[in-house]
């Protein structure tokens, strides 16, 4: 299940932002923003040798992470619960045009396969298509776009 | 419980190696006992045995040892590993115990040394009762022992000796105190090594022995203990493949026992330990992955084991021991030589380890805020009799007690309580900013910087919360821009509300105000309620008055700060802060945009302002300047509050000086541009914007150049990009996003009103003095003066050019080389309004090809600009491309008298020089006169007059000459002979009468002059008539200065009978000639070949008729017999 997903410009500057829950987002923006090293660094390594080969799809980003569920909900109450961190993946995937896409995966309960993820990101590719092919929308804006969010909405409520 | 109750033990984290003690050595009195002892320790490289040695006098009392148990029916341990363990085995119970005794095989009390060594040796064995541990002598001897087997006395006194001991012949060791000490004690060291080794390898036996008496319901504990052991010893023996084997089966273990909350930190601790031990060995055998699977393997265990839920921040910090652990551990391994990635590197464990104190942090603040009124209990649980704990990781109230069942509640609350009361006063902070810039240190190196960024916001904000702000900020403020420059503004406005904070509670003016204004602008992503009440404080700064409170600071340093703050409004001190703009995102937006790029002097130069403000409420602002780089200009360009507005337009419509958020404002200024500055540049060097005043605080914001800040050229390129329609706005407003920075104009001389005609008639021939007229007139309506002409070849052409063009204004002399390419400024004078004015320029091209000219006309005028009297300078340039071609081609060829084409001509022998001249000119040429100029060499037949003189030639008409011309002999010249020169004399048909004549000079072509033997020369009428007698004289001449044999025959013609020597064979003299005369008749009227003259040289086979055919007339035109007899052609016949 997705906890956060992101769309980055070419400049690395954010379109898109979400994340459940809503509390955690200046997190998940320090996630995502993180994230951005290793997806550089794959990028600049693939090069312009691997342009032609079109593998957009970046994989696993940074190893599994333990990631703490609301540190805020554990002050008053000390109990074990609060104790068991999530696993958090990252994963990576970027467009001919450099658009980045983060994807922020808690697998603590159910561990995802790499083609579900692959296919979480085509998906959201062809939405981010969706969004580009609107005359209305100017490239580099944030993307404020109902039918994108519901995608979103899906992607994250979802269980793959 | 000291701050570092949760570092692992030394002894643990040391590389274990066998112990071994040395007695019998006085190192502080006795040179030679020292120089031995210094061998041993110094120098212990890494090719050294590992061992350790320890100096202790002979009679040292090792620790005891405990009677061995023979049964383990009854035995329950009370924990898994005592504290003092490993140190016993590592320093204080050694392997081999070396007695060192001065004995040389020699020695004439031997007995006596003898047995008091054996003594020696027996006190050693007493106080090791019960140990394994071996024993060795080594005999310190001042001579160099011989070969083994020479010496019999020393073979039978070691045998002796080993007997006395009770020693094996093996741990008896001869150490001669001679030159090559290292290299003695080396091969000591490595037989103690084999010693040490066996020892150990029987201690692991000894403790493997045990193993089959324990069961697994009481003895849980001693199954990890005994594995630990052999690890342990393994290690001790170097053996690490077995010691990491052991630690993994000690490590499952651990796993394998009863877990409860009281046993859960000793189980931990040692688990702890293990699996420290199980990383350290697999980065040791370079398995780095082995290592990095075992820890998280461990920490997926171990992090739910978290104990009792009242000292849960012991397992956060148990935790976070954990990842620093394996963080340093990896890191050593990478000083060592491994590489780390960027995705997995020491930073991350760091990281981790952070985040686990920072919730310890949190956790301890949950569970330990206790009243100030809860006394630590006392008498102090943590307290024990040893001062230490017997068992690692079991609690100080109930050593080893293994019931799960708390017997004495009481103390179990008094026990919890002490923890959390010390662990209150544990300094989190401190723990968690090392934690992070050891991460940071290593993501630096490792290619992360945003990770490096995130981590430095963690820093800074955990100073902030340890109360260092002027850190925090430091920090904060560092890596703000990174989060500027790439558009992240959520967390940038996360980290200036923190920086705001800070900069409240420490009342730092500037930084206040400078977050203030970007936490009001457009990046920030900031609530308009937060917004309004920066707004509001802003103003508050501004007016010298105290801000509020910044929210959820804390309470204390809330009260400090508004302390500093009164001080700062009683301090009188420096209350103008300027600010640069451009590196951030302020709340006022600015463009600057020059009308026109470039501005002609005599117009006024004219540029707007616009302003923007995105704060919640409407701004005042107290003074608006813009600087320039020639800042003459910047008086012009001020509006201020209260004074009128001097040069600014439109006074009524500038308004008030209040900017309303979300409206665009736009101020217009006004400017006459100085008469100097013509061909410069004027450029905005920075807008400022003065808010707030004298009287209180003054904050300048200052753009560089024509605005823009550190948002705005990304917003420029998106509003560039964008199709989208905006909305309509009134007339007077404009869309702030279509205003595009001009921030500089160029300012560019006055339009020139005259006008510059060029009359000429191209092209222009070789040399001749082209004549150019140029006339000016003057459109002004005020008249002009120093009106100046600059003419000639336009610079910058190719520079063969500017020495082969000369430039005058007089065309009665021809110009020389001496005359420049361009003429400058030649002064013309003035001119009233209308007037016309003409100059004529001269120009000679000494190359053909194309030419630029330039005429350039300069002239000053007095105008009026916006009611100030200025000098314009103004210019007018023309430039024409004029053509240079020859006038006319001269051809020259050699003929002989007969007109036939001659190759080379013959000594004393006259030929013809022909000279033909074809005119190429467009124009109508008159050739004044032609002059040959004849080389010494060459001689004129007849006089050389000129027979071209006064000829006039159009186009494609030629004119051409021939003059007579002989040669004297000159023998055989290479090349030929110079002919001379042939110069001539034209102009122009349509030049006027005083411009100079042309001469143009042509070399002529060198010849080739060969000698012949034999002239023939002719006399010869011109024409004959039929039956009318013709006479004709051959003249012979001997060119030779040899007799000539000469043999002539007449050959006959149809058209002709002749009289004379048919045939005849004479001889000719040098120098002289032979006359022959023939009477010819013509026959036939009509051109008639004559009667052919044969004429052999015997002396010359090769010259042939052939040759003197050239100078024998062949044909002559014989006329038809006239009606009247003609008498004189019959008294000649």
């Amino acid at each position: 299940m997705a906890v956060c997903i992101a769309v980055i410009a070419k400049e690395n500057y954010p379109l898109y932002i979400r994340s459940i829950p809503a509390e955690q987002e200046l997190k998940f923006h320090y996630t995502v923003h993180t994230s951005l090293d290793v997806v550089d660094e794959k990028v600049s390594a693939m090069g312009k040798a691997l342009v032609d080969q079109r593998e957009l799809y970046l994989g696993l980003l940074y190893p599994t992470e333990d990631y703490k569920v609301s540190l805020l909900s554990r002050l008053g109450i000390p109990c074990v619960k609060s104790m068991f961190p999530n696993q958090l993946h990252r994963y990576g995937y970027v467009t001919n045009s450099k658009v980045k896409f983060v994807m922020v995966v808690d697998s603590s309960n159910t561990a995802l396969r790499d083609n579900e993820i692959r296919s979480m990101f085509r998906k959201l590719h062809n939405s981010y298509t969706d969004v580009m092919c609107n005359p209305f929308y100017n490239p580099g804006d944030r993307i404020h776009s109902r039918a994108f969010d519901n995608m979103v909405t899906s992607m994250m409520v979802q269980v793959c | 419980m000291s701050p570092t109750r949760w570092d692992f033990p030394v002894e643990l984290c040391c590389r274990p190696m066998a112990f071994v003690t040395l007695t019998g050595l006085d190192v502080v009195y006795n040179a030679v006992h020292r120089a031995v002892w210094d061998a041993f320790c110094a120098n212990r490289r890494a090719d050294r045995v590992p061992i350790s040695f320890k100096v202790l006098p002979g009679d040292h009392e090792y620790p005891k040892c405990r009677t061995k148990r023979t049964s383990y029916e009854w035995y329950i341990p009370k924990g898994i590993l005592k504290t003092g363990w490993m140190n016993k085995h590592l320093n204080l119970v050694p392997a081999l115990v070396v007695v060192f005794y001065e004995l040389d095989w020699d020695e004439p009390q031997w007995k006596e040394k003898q047995s008091e060594c054996a003594t020696r040796v027996e006190i050693v064995r007493q106080s090791l009762q019960g140990r394994n541990t071996k024993v060795a002598v080594v005999l310190i001897q001042k001579k160099t022992p011989l070969p083994p087997g020479e010496d019999v006395i020393a073979s039978e006194r070691a045998a002796a000796l080993c007997n006395a001991c009770e020693l094996s012949g093996k741990s008896l060791f001869v150490l001669p105190h001679t030159d090559h000490l290292v290299g003695y004690i080396i091969r000591l060291e490595n037989a103690f090594y084999e010693h040490a080794q066996t020892y150990y390898y029987t201690e692991i036996r000894r403790v493997k022995s045990h193993k089959e008496f324990l069961n697994k319901t009481t003895h849980q504990l001693l199954f990890v203990r005994h594995q630990f052991k052999i690890a342990f010893f393994s290690e001790l023996k170097q053996d690490t493949q077995n010691a990491l084997k052991n630690y993994r089966t000690a490590y499952n273990l651990v796993h394998e026992l009863r877990a409860h909350e009281t046993n859960m930190l000793e189980i931990k601790t040692m688990a702890g330990f293990i699996n420290y031990k199980i990383c350290r060995l697999c980065f040791q055998h370079n398995t780095p992955l082995d290592a990095i699977a075992q820890f998280r393997k461990h920490i997926d265990l171990c992090k739910k084991k978290i104990g009792s839920a009242e000292l849960a921040f012991e397992h956060a910090a148990w935790m976070s021991k954990q990842f620093q652990a394996f963080g340093d551990l990896f890191d050593e391994a990478i000083k060592l030589g491994l590489t780390a990635i960027q995705t997995q590197n020491p930073g991350f464990y760091y990281q981790q380890a952070a985040y686990y104190s920072q919730e310890r942090k949190q956790l301890s603040k949950a569970l330990c805020s206790h009243e100030n009124s809860v006394m630590y209990p006392s008498p102090d649980p943590l307290e024990t009799q040893t001062g230490t704990l017997d068992f690692y990781g079991q609690r100080a109230w109930r050593q080893g007690i293994l019931s799960f069942d708390l017997s004495d509640p009481e103390k179990e609350k008094a026990g919890i309580l002490a923890l959390q009361l010390k662990e209150r006063n544990v300094s989190h902070s401190e723990i968690i900013i090392t934690l992070l810039s050891n991460a940071v240190a290593q993501f630096k190196k490792y290619k992360c910087p945003r990770m490096k960024s995130h981590l430095m916001v963690q820093m800074g904000e955990e100073y902030y919360f340890a109360k260092d702000y002027s850190k925090a900020l430091k920090l904060l403020d560092y890596v703000m821009c990174d989060y500027r420059g790439e558009g992240w503004w959520t967390l940038l406005t996360s980290i200036l509300t923190t920086a705001l904070k800070c900069s409240y509670l420490m009342a730092q003016l500037k930084d206040y105000i400078t977050y203030s204004l970007e936490l009001l602008g457009r990046a920030s992503t900031l609530k308009d309620d937060q917004k309004s009440r920066i707004e509001k404080n802003l103003m508050n700064v501004l007016m010298n008055e105290n801000p509020e409170p910044e929210p959820d600071c804390d309470i204390s340093a809330v009260k400090t700060a508004q302390k500093l703050w009164a001080d700062r409004v009683s301090l009188a001190g420096s209350n103008i802060f300027t600010i640069g703009v451009q590196d951030f995102v302020p709340f006022v937006q600015c463009k600057a945009r020059f009308l026109a790029p470039s501005f002609h002097v005599d117009v006024p130069v004219q540029f707007d302002i616009y302003l923007k403000a995105d704060c919640p409420h409407p701004i005042r602002f107290s003074k608006l300047c813009v600087s320039f780089n020639n800042q003459e200009y910047n008086q012009f360009c001020v509006i201020e509050d209260a004074q009128q507005m001097g040069d600014v337009l439109e006074n009524s419509a500038q308004g008030t000086m209040c900017l309303v958020p979300g409206k665009t404002r736009k101020f217009t200024f006004k400017f006459v541009a100085k008469t100097e500055d013509v061909g410069k540049k004027i450029e905005i060097s920075s807008v400022d914007l003065i808010l707030g005043n004298e009287i209180g605080r003054c904050v300048v914001l200052s753009w560089q150049g024509g605005g823009g800040d550190a948002a705005s050229s990304q917003e420029a390129l998106q509003a560039a990009r964008s199709f989208k329609r905006r909305p309509k706005l009134p007339d007077n407003e404009v869309h702030w996003d279509s205003i595009i920075i001009q921030a500089n104009t160029m300012i560019i001389s006055r339009v020139p009103n005259i006008s510059v005609r060029l009359q000429h008639e191209p092209p222009a021939l070789t040399n001749e003095m082209y004549c150019l007229t140029v006339t000016i007139q003057s459109q002004e309506k005020t008249p002009i003066r120093d009106v100046k002409l600059t003419a000639g070849l336009k610079p910058g052409q190719d520079a063969n050019l500017t020495q082969k063009t000369h430039v005058t204004l007089h065309g009665t002399e021809m110009c020389d080389d001496s005359y420049p390419a361009l003429l400058p400024d030649i002064p013309i004078g003035d001119l009233q309004p209308g007037e016309q004015l003409e100059k004529t320029l001269y120009i000679r091209c000494g190359t053909v090809g194309s030419r630029m000219f330039l005429v350039y006309i300069s002239y000053l005028i007095n105008t009026t600009v916006e009611e100030k009297e200025i000098v314009c300078k103004c210019h007018k340039d023309e430039t024409v491309t004029i053509e240079t071609v020859f006038p006319f081609d001269v051809a020259i060829k050699f003929v002989s008298t007969k007109f036939e084409h001659l190759e080379r001509v013959y000594a004393d022998i006259p030929f013809l020089l022909m000279t033909d001249i074809l005119s190429a000119s467009p124009w109508a040429l008159t050739l004044v006169s032609s002059q040959l100029q004849l080389a010494s060499s060459m001689t004129p037949v007849d006089d050389l007059q000129s027979h071209v003189e006064k000829v006039v030639l159009q186009t494609g008409e030629s004119a051409s000459e021939c003059f007579c011309l002989q040669c004297p002999s000159t023998g055989n010249v290479e090349g030929g002979v110079p002919t001379g020169h042939y110069v001539i004399s034209w102009k122009r048909t349509s030049a006027l009468e005083n411009v100079p004549v042309i001469n143009t000079v042509i070399t002529l072509p060198h010849v080739i002059v060969e000698s012949i033997p034999l002239h023939v020369n002719t006399d010869l009428p011109s024409f004959g008539r039929v039956r009318e007698s013709l006479p004709v004289k051959y003249h012979l001449q001997n060119k030779t200065s040899l007799v000539q044999d000469v043999e002539i025959s007449v050959e006959p013609s149809d058209a002709f009978m002749f009289s004379g020597l048919k045939q005849i064979r004479l001889r000719i003299l040098p120098g002289t000639e032979q006359e022959m005369l023939y009477n010819f008749y013509p026959l036939m009227a009509g051109y008639q070949q004559l009667p052919s003259l044969n004429i052999s040289l015997l002396r010359f086979p090769n010259f042939t008729n052939q040759l003197l055919k050239r100078f024998i007339p062949t044909y002559i035109f014989v006329k038809p017999q006239g009606r009247q007899v003609d008498n004189t052609s019959i008294v000649a016949a």
